[in-house]
């Protein structure tokens, strides 16, 4: 046991090391300074404009920015659902498997441009290679949107700052190839290395070592897991994610996985310290979500090490911890690790099935997810942190009797309506649309009865987390939910695309706003944010905002469960 | 919108061809050059060819048994039971098993009967099993195969695989490894 704790704090540490070089290359990939690997990538990057016709050079403003975001992603969205409703007959379908019906398509294709991958479908039967290496496309450029648009506010911050904000198209081809291709790349190579399947074959058939048949699901299998995880995408390859001994083989891998599931994350906290020459800012930040992370993490790990309380009353011998829905390989303390980390992350794979993890370990996963900002998605999770610091700097201005202003530009009213409403889209999404189900659900059990996979009040945390899955972007899911049905798949695929463009729209506006106005000098006046101080204030606000605001759900789901198992 | 669409739509169809097609091709590439050329790990057992990774039902007990299944070991439609931790089902499910485990391990301890064996994996696929996993069957084995106790433990010790570099993650046994080694030890 003491080894599975030292594989988790080596993963963490190892990540931490990488980061802070990473997040460097980041900031000079995003504010256009040179790099190692311009070699290769500046004629890259001249063909992909050559070809699309794009001038990289042209800078825009926040709102054109805007523009061209949403319209690429309107792009991505019609290409997912014709190519998710002809899979049939579309090439590279060796295993026959069918076409999307329309509902499920609209999910998918949503779930995927959104970056948040819930999968109502399984990988095995649910698509063609076509179809997964199309979605797989979307797991590079649906990061790479998030991380071009966080970096137009890194630049609105950046010492040099003009109201024109960079090429939105010339940011998003930057962070796709400079970042996320290399690395994927590599991943690509060492899974290959540890048995993840890459061939254009169908299934293979086997005979056991006691005469069964067995049919096994292969495919282009190594090509998509480390975008995936690279990506906070998080759609597994197989059905069951990266519990799949195909996706993920052995520790090794396992670690790999974990590791690129927040390691960019943690890196575009330092590359916003580079952009705009502030270290201790980009610490401060990092040690608030740090925090955060640490307070779920730990907990977590130690319930699911400490096994299921019924199944102790079984008699049994739970050394290794409660193992239902996990693999050997893994282990408990490293499935609990990864629930945490996905969870808070927006990335949304699984190496165990959250469902079935005790009721505390589900609940922490849950409030990662409605917190959405302890590291967060590539790029968002950072702009979902912004919005707290806005209302932690109007907070804490009030408070202290200064005026509240954030590098230099006043926080006046209007970006602190903006900033307010961005923090309550997610509850709003979450809590309604879980009090919609419940209501269906009441009042006709037997007509939806499909839906639940357990009774009582896990049965309510499984609607819960869907929706806390579904608005935070993430896709990991309670995946007892019946949740391939008209209902589910558009209210969760309505929720992911408010969850997704509100976020981004609001924080980009804010920054857009920010920077239109006078710059002031720090003062002795001035409100300090990169201290230990503002810091224990901004994470007071997430506590106070997002997560008190799903206190009441919680009750309801995942602690009364918890007392009812344990007093 | 409609300054965007164009160059829109002119962009996609290149990241496209870019991650879908070259990137996808690149990797291909590296997996003609990797052992078992990205079709699976693959060794021929008795000639018949075994994927490695992926776990299979040993039920048998002259077999070491692997891990309970929700999905019966399909690895063409990966699953978990998805039963949450107070589901009475879940419950009733265990208990079944660790009856179905005693009646055939009549020297076995309640007490000692590893969790692990009685809860299903969460891929359904799991080559694995714990050593206490593998060390609670060898009694009836021994008896199933005529063969010493001591052999067994041996042949577990053999077969358990150290954690990462020594000190990182579970320390685990590759159930199919196992029960060929199982076979080929009658067979000496």
């Amino acid at each position: 046991m003491p080894t599975e704790i030292l594989g988790i704090l080596c993963t963490y540490l190892l990540v931490l090391a990488a980061a802070i070089p990473l997040g460097r290359y980041i900031g000079k990939v995003f504010s256009y300074e040179p790099t190692r690997l311009d070699v290769l990538f500046n004629p890259l990057d001249r063909l992909f404009f050559k070809l699309s016709g794009i001038d990289p050079r042209l800078p825009m403003s926040w709102k054109e920015h805007l523009q061209a975001l949403l319209t690429i992603n309107l792009v991505w969205f019609t290409v997912s659902l014709f190519v998710l409703t002809n899979m049939e007959w579309l090439p590279l379908n060796p295993d026959g498997n069918p076409s999307m019906s329309a509902d499920l398509a609209f999910n998918t294709a949503v779930s995927f441009v959104t970056n948040t991958n819930l999968q109502h479908y399984s990988g095995e039967s649910g698509l063609s290679y076509f179809g997964q290496l199309t979605l797989m496309v979307w797991q590079f450029v649906s990061a790479a949107t998030g991380m071009a648009i966080c970096s137009v506010v890194f630049l609105a911050f950046s010492p040099n700052t003009t109201t024109r904000l960079g090429n939105f198209y010339s940011l998003l081809v930057r962070s796709a190839t400079r970042i996320l291709f290399p690395l994927a790349f590599l991943g690509a190579v060492v899974l290959l290395l540890n048995g993840v399947p890459m061939t254009f074959e169908g299934k293979a058939a086997a005979t056991t070592l006691e005469g069964a048949v067995q049919e096994i699901s292969r495919g282009p299998a190594a090509a998509f897991v480390p975008i995936k995880q690279l990506g906070t995408n998080g759609g597994g390859y197989y059905g069951t994610n990266s519990a799949h001994p195909l996706e993920n083989p052995n520790y090794l891998t396992n670690m790999l996985e974990t590791a690129f599931i927040f390691l960019i994350p943690i890196a575009m906290v330092f590359a916003f310290g580079y952009v705009i020459r502030r270290k201790k800012l980009a610490w401060m930040i990092y040690g608030v979500m740090t925090l955060g992370f640490l307070l779920l993490v730990i907990p977590s790990v130690l319930n699911e090490l400490k096994g299921n309380p019924v199944i102790s009353t079984l008699g049994i011998d739970q050394r290794l911890g409660s193992f239902e829905g996990k693999e050997i390989r893994v282990g408990a303390a490293s499935s609990a690790y990864w629930a945490i980390n996905t969870t808070v992350t927006s990335n949304g794979s699984v190496n165990a099935m959250h469902d079935s993890m005790t009721p505390l370990t589900g609940m922490f996963a849950m409030v990662g997810m409605m917190v959405n900002c302890f590291y967060g998605g590539v790029g968002v999770g950072f702009l979902n942190f912004f919005v707290f610091i806005i209302l932690g700097v109007f907070m804490g201005g009030l408070m202290v009797g200064r005026t509240p202003e954030f590098l230099g530009r006043k926080v006046e009213a209007r970006e602190v309506k903006i900033a307010m409403c961005i923090a309550l889209v997610h509850p709003l999404l979450i809590l309604g649309g879980t009090a919609l189900a419940s209501h269906l659900y009441v009042t006709d059990p037997v007509e939806y009865a499909g839906w639940l996979n357990n009774p009582g009040f896990h049965g309510f945390s499984e609607m819960l987390y869907e929706f806390t899955s579904a608005s935070a972007n993430n896709g990991s899911g309670f995946e007892g939910l019946g949740d391939n049905t008209p209902f589910w798949n558009i209210a969760c695929g309505l929720v992911m695309l408010l969850a997704r463009f509100l976020p981004i729209i609001g924080p980009v506006a804010i920054a857009g706003l920010l920077i239109s106005k006078k710059y002031i000098p720090e003062s002795a006046g001035t409100l300090k944010t990169d201290t230990a101080t503002f810091g224990l204030l901004v994470f007071a606000v997430i506590v106070l905002v997002a997560a008190l605001s799903f206190f009441p759900a919680l009750t309801l789901g995942p602690l009364a469960e918890y007392f009812s198992l344990y007093y | 919108m409609k300054t965007n669409i164009l160059p829109a739509i002119r962009l996609t169809a290149v990241c496209v061809l870019f991650f879908g097609v070259f990137y996808t091709l690149a990797v291909w590439s590296v997996a003609q050059v990797v052992p078992g050329k990205g079709k699976g790990h693959t060794r021929i057992y008795n000639g018949k060819v075994q994927y490695m990774n992926v776990g299979q039902d040993f039920s048998e007990d002259r077999y070491f048994w692997s891990r309970p299944s929700a999905t019966d070991y399909n690895a063409a439609g990966s699953g978990g039971s998805n039963h949450g931790p107070s589901n009475p089902a879940h419950l009733k499910e265990v208990e079944d098993r660790i009856t179905h485990f005693l009646d055939h391990n009549p020297e076995v301890k309640r007490a000692d009967l590893p969790a692990e064996l009685v809860t299903a994996s969460g891929s359904g696929l799991d080559p694995h099993l714990s050593v206490a996993a593998a060390q609670i069957q060898v009694k009836r084995i021994a008896k199933v195969r005529q063969v010493s106790e001591e052999n067994l433990l041996k042949l577990i010790e053999k077969h358990t695989q150290k954690p990462l570099l020594g000190f990182l993650g579970p320390e685990y046994i590759h159930a199919l490894e196992l029960n060929y080694e199982l076979d080929m030890l009658e067979s000496i």
